[in-house]
């Protein structure tokens, strides 16, 4: 079902094959089952973090008390100077960086580089592991300071549940995206992807297409921190 | 099982070029201090810019099929409406908070 038509009928042409694809008697999505299930999982999880996102605005929204000033609240002291969200910064660099070295790997994988592949995935681990470092940091930092997620001493009581669920939930989600991360750089590193070897937990063949459908998921690890970024940190 | 057309090396770099900007451009907002609408609208702007990026480009739904598109943004998008319908119900609730206990 290739078109190859000039622009006008090209927008007709992809709305036929919209209804084609969900009119056919046949499978819907032209792609790998894993990676369609992988797309499905994540856009569960979207609402999962729209259902906290939303949850904060109104929570903001409604509070009486003023909300603390992220930038004050997030900033590191360099040389008696307060930089506001400087870590924040520093964790967004470092996960936009890890996004890259995902699409890299992917694209190494295609390629069926057994070396490259593994590599960057583990790079790209690497990287992630070293945002739920910060992330931790900055945990461990407001709790000292008194930040409960009943309370805390700057402003509204619910910056703190907000604060602790958003980012306890995307840390968590991070987490269990290096964990396989390292899995896969494993089983790239052992050349199990490329010569089909049966997994230790599912036993399915090692195929290099999983580092894609691994690669959509970290995308989207990095895509809700860029929304968490904006609405939380930012706004 | 179709196989979708890859992008080249240099489209992954260009994003990854533009998503690093973005970031910059995002954290200048706050770092220089804007206030109101105009801080809002940049916010809101940066981030669905890097959102669209990752999603069309990292995510490859540029190359995809529309009804995966469809599956993927539409749901999503329908949130909107109930994050307008919450954002309405907040502020009755900050207003009714207001009158009841502290007029």
């Amino acid at each position: 079902m290739s078109d190859s038509q000039g622009s006008p009928s090209r927008l007709a042409g992809v709305g036929r094959d919209l209804v084609a694809d969900w009119a056919a008697d046949r499978r819907v999505f032209a792609m790998p089952w894993d990676k369609a299930m992988i797309w499905l999982f994540i856009l569960s999880d979207v609402f999962i973090f729209a259902c906290f996102l939303v949850g904060y605005m109104a929570l903001r929204i409604a509070a009486t008390e003023p909300w603390p000033d992220a930038g004050e609240v997030f900033a590191l002291h360099l040389g008696g100077e307060a930089v506001p969200l400087l870590l924040i910064a520093i964790m967004t660099f470092v996960l936009i960086s890890s996004s890259g070295t995902m699409a890299l790997a992917v694209k190494s994988a295609h390629a069926g580089r057994r070396g490259a592949t593994a590599l960057l995935l583990g790079v790209t681990a690497l990287l992630g592991l070293t945002f739920v470092g910060m992330q931790a940091f900055e945990w461990t930092k407001l709790i000292e300071e008194g930040v409960r997620p009943w309370g805390n001493p700057w402003g509204a009581a619910q910056f703190g549940a907000s604060f602790f669920l958003i980012t306890g939930f995307h840390g968590t989600h991070v987490s269990i995206g290096v964990l396989f991360l390292v899995i896969m750089t494993i089983k790239a590193w052992r050349g199990s992807l490329g010569e089909r070897r049966p997994g230790f937990m599912t036993r399915r063949r090692g195929r290099y297409a999983m580092v894609e459908s691994l690669g959509l998921y970290w995308h989207f690890v990095d895509l809700v921190w860029v929304f968490i970024f904006a609405f939380f940190y930012l706004w | 099982m179709s196989e979708s057309a890859h992008p080249p090396l240099r489209a992954y770099l260009w994003v990854w070029l533009a998503l690093f900007v973005l970031s910059v451009f995002s954290y200048a907002v706050d770092y220089v201090g804007l206030e109101g609408y105009l801080k809002w609208l940049l916010i809101t702007a940066f981030m669905l810019l890097k959102a669209g990026l990752i999603m069309a480009v990292f995510m490859h739904l540029a190359w995809e099929r529309l009804a995966i598109v469809v599956t993927v943004l539409l749901p999503p998008g329908v949130l909107l409406f109930l994050a307008a319908l919450m954002a309405l119900e907040s502020h009755y609730t900050l207003l009714s908070r207001l009158s009841v206990f502290f007029s």
